[in-house]
């Protein structure tokens, strides 16, 4: 049973609890698919998208999932919000939860935000990715693309290409992965890895991609985030597509039913060249598509649309 | 004005005192140790079953005064100094202005003697504006009392400019205290780096980030004969450093604070509580005990609790925008009784060594003796007292200790400032 309020990292979820994820995101999938893509379940629930960072792929897909809830959505943040009048983040928490908003979709810049936002409402709060800490929802938006993939985790071999160190991807997908049973190789320069990759749990940590590349069922390309690195940690973008770029060379080396992963938006020629990216191997739209899905799912199960659902049963059966 | 302390132990390793005896009090002096004393105009306080020692001092407070009074003021946060059993501190320069001319020491030790709740023995900057750039007028400021150098909360970060600060204070026999911090490598950094960076999502702080100047700072006290105190020590190399500079006979000497023996980066949990981001940061379980060791063997020469008050709407916010720091003077003695002495590590004696002797030597301010004629600073303290740390249970006008929420044994009763009482059965007087 999925007894939660908030999805503040990773961590917060068993195995179960991720299976039920992904078992709903796929009940969902069919509404997305329908003509008519809306469902009355959370009628009269307020969500809250408060994202003090930019973001295009995963505010729309969290509004998305939110209206086809048919929940009210209220978007707080940007430059118009009080935040940047100087007003403190628990003060915003505070005044918008006293206008009796039932869930917050936190996504900030800094590490631990939606832990500060949890302790400052009664509201349920679902981390949009918080600095280079986490971001859940989308280990679990590729976890269930991955699934629909591949059929299963156990002994799957993911490698995760790129910037580890400031990758909040990645500090929610290997936990992630490693909880459902899958082997986890991180594929990195050295500096580009955190101080301590094993903390994260994964099994094997290389700088050399094209040694490990052949066994790889899932090859996950993270974005080189250029507005995140504060010196260069590399000497040069042609150096790292040449060292770390899955290349249409690469191509060849690649298990035939090899899957190519990417949490967008790309930088077409750094880290995949554009052949790659538009391949067949490429489940990027995919993962896209998934996150509406598992978000709806997930807003389904944190707001108690799930236990509304057994309570309707029993009523319907008595 | 006199008091008489009955039936109280008196212990001072430095005349080699530890007996249950009464302690007469007169013109600000100790007139006599011995038993069975009496005195018909005397306030008596009667100490059955608590402990007298040399009065405590912290080398190591951030009193914030002036201009970030909003934090603690000098009154505050010496209230809170003899709260917490201190009857001596030696003040930080990083204050607004900072304290790097004689004007501004003059201000601080005028606070301090108006607000009459310990001595306060300041330091002064290094260089001007803690900026690392110019000498500051540091002749001077020893004029007007300045007891010891340093650009606390940065370290200096050119080595010729150091060599030039240590070149120059040795000019007048006082100490230079390091806060050591290669700001090239730190960098952003929030936390220690490796498991709790890591864990965390947070830019690490490495070890090295401090050990490359606690080496540097070492050799440049033997480059210039400098005596070299190297601030808030927190792993086992830096302490390796230190044993291995005055095993060769250099003037080195380092502190650690309570926080960095009994906290690690573990207790940064998913929380992500802003009191328990610290500068240095919180390192590993294997450095508190390092530490610990080193608090045993004796290559820590003092405990000091780097007091940094910030005021809540400061802490309370997203972990990397909150400043490093917390207070610690009211909780260092029974953290240091509960933490050190308790479980075995240290005797009393040790204790004052650490938190009464080595810190005056340090300061190279007068010391205090439990033996007749020695000035009247003194603290009592109750070994049994149990405690729990609350905000309420504070004089400070910050409140973001890690320690809330702590259940302590061993609690500071009385304080005594040159004769005069400043706190009186854990009620600071004034």
């Amino acid at each position: 049973m999925f007894n939660h309020k908030h999805l503040l990292t990773i961590d917060d979820l068993s195995r179960e609890d991720i299976m039920c994820v992904l078992e709903h995101a796929q009940m969902f999938e069919e509404v997305n698919n329908r003509p008519i893509k809306k469902l009355p379940t959370l009628r009269g629930k307020t969500i809250c998208n408060l994202f003090l960072e930019p973001s295009t792929r995963t505010r729309g897909s969290f509004e998305l999932a939110e209206k086809r809830l048919s929940c009210d959505s209220l978007n707080a943040g940007g430059s118009a919000s009080s935040t940047v009048k100087g007003e403190s983040l628990i003060d915003t928490v505070k005044t918008l939860t006293s206008m009796k908003v039932d869930m917050f979709i936190v996504r900030h810049k800094y590490a631990g935000t939606p832990a500060l936002v949890a302790q400052n409402t009664t509201a349920s709060v679902i981390d949009a990715g918080d600095g280079k800490h986490e971001h859940p929802t989308q280990a679990l938006l590729d976890l269930y693309t991955i699934w629909k993939a591949k059929g299963s985790f156990d002994g799957l071999k993911v490698g995760i290409v790129g910037d580890i160190a400031h990758s909040r991807v990645a500090g929610s997908l290997v936990p992630a992965l490693k909880k459902m049973g899958a082997e986890v190789t991180l594929i990195a320069p050295a500096t580009l890895l955190p101080a301590r990759p094993d903390v994260l749990g994964a099994d094997r940590v290389t700088p050399h991609f094209d040694e490990v590349l052949p066994d790889l069922d899932v090859v996950y390309m993270l974005r080189i985030q250029m507005e995140r690195i504060e010196e260069a940690p590399f000497p040069s973008l042609r150096e790292y597509n040449l060292l770390y770029g899955l290349t249409e060379a690469r191509d060849k080396s690649m298990k035939e039913d090899a899957i190519i992963c990417h949490p967008g938006p790309i930088n077409r020629g750094v880290e995949l060249d554009s052949y790659m990216a538009d391949s067949s191997r490429s489940v990027i739209v995919d993962q896209v598509f998934s996150g509406v899905c598992v978000r709806m799912a997930l807003i389904y199960l944190l707001l108690g649309g799930a236990q509304n659902e057994v309570s309707h049963k029993k009523c319907a059966s008595n | 004005m006199k008091s008489l302390i009955k039936n109280v132990r008196a212990i001072d390793p430095a005349v080699s005192l530890d007996q249950v005896c009464d302690v007469l009090i007169e013109d600000g002096v100790i007139k006599e140790v011995g038993q069975s004393l009496t005195c018909d105009d005397a306030e008596i306080l009667d100490r059955r079953g608590h402990v007298l020692i040399p009065g405590l001092v912290d080398a190591h407070v951030h009193l914030r005064d002036p201009g970030l009074e909003y934090k603690e003021t000098i009154a505050t946060g010496t209230k809170a100094a003899a709260h917490g059993g201190f009857t001596g501190v030696c003040s930080m320069p990083n204050t607004k202005p900072t304290t790097d001319n004689a004007a501004v020491i003059d201000y601080v030790l005028e606070s301090a003697e108006k607000a009459h709740y310990c001595r306060v023995y300041p330091s002064g900057a290094c260089t001007v504006g803690l900026k690392g750039e110019a000498l500051a007028e540091i002749g001077s400021m020893v004029e007007h009392g300045a007891v010891a150098f340093t650009d606390d909360g940065r370290g200096v970060q050119s080595a010729g400019m150091m060599r030039r600060v240590m070149d120059y204070v040795k000019m007048f026999d006082k100490v230079v205290m390091s806060h050591c911090q290669d700001e090239s490598l730190v960098g952003a950094g929030q936390v220690n780096e490796g498991v709790a960076s890591t864990r965390l999502g947070l830019a690490g702080w490495p070890a090295a980030g401090e050990e490359i100047q606690i080496q540097r700072d070492i050799a440049l006290s033997e480059l210039t004969d400098c005596p070299i105190h190297i601030q808030h020590l927190t792993t086992r190399r830096g302490i390796e450093l230190v044993q291995e500079g005055k095993k060769r006979g250099i003037k080195v000497t380092c502190e650690v604070t309570p926080h960095h023996l009994i906290l690690c980066e573990d207790d940064i949990d998913s929380s992500y509580n802003t009191n328990l981001k610290m500068n240095p940061p919180l390192r590993t379980k294997d450095d508190n005990q390092a530490l610990i060791d080193a608090v045993k063997d004796g290559t820590v020469d003092c405990i000091v609790t780097d007091h940094a008050p910030h005021a809540l709407h400061e802490k309370s916010r997203e972990f990397e925008l909150a400043p490093f720091g917390m207070t610690g003077i009211e909780t260092s003695l029974g953290c240091v009784l509960t933490y050190l002495v308790r479980p075995g590590h240290i005797d009393y004696n040790r204790m004052v060594e650490l938190m009464a002797i080595n810190p005056r030597t340090i300061l190279r301010v007068p010391q205090v003796r439990i033996e007749p004629g020695s000035v009247a600073d003194l603290t009592i303290f109750n070994p049994e007292e149990k405690w729990t740390v609350t905000e309420d249970d504070m004089c400070s006008k910050s409140k973001n200790s890690g320690f809330l929420g702590y259940s302590l044994v061993g609690k500071a009763t009385d304080a005594m400032v040159g004769g005069t009482l400043t706190m009186k059965e854990g009620k600071v007087i004034g």
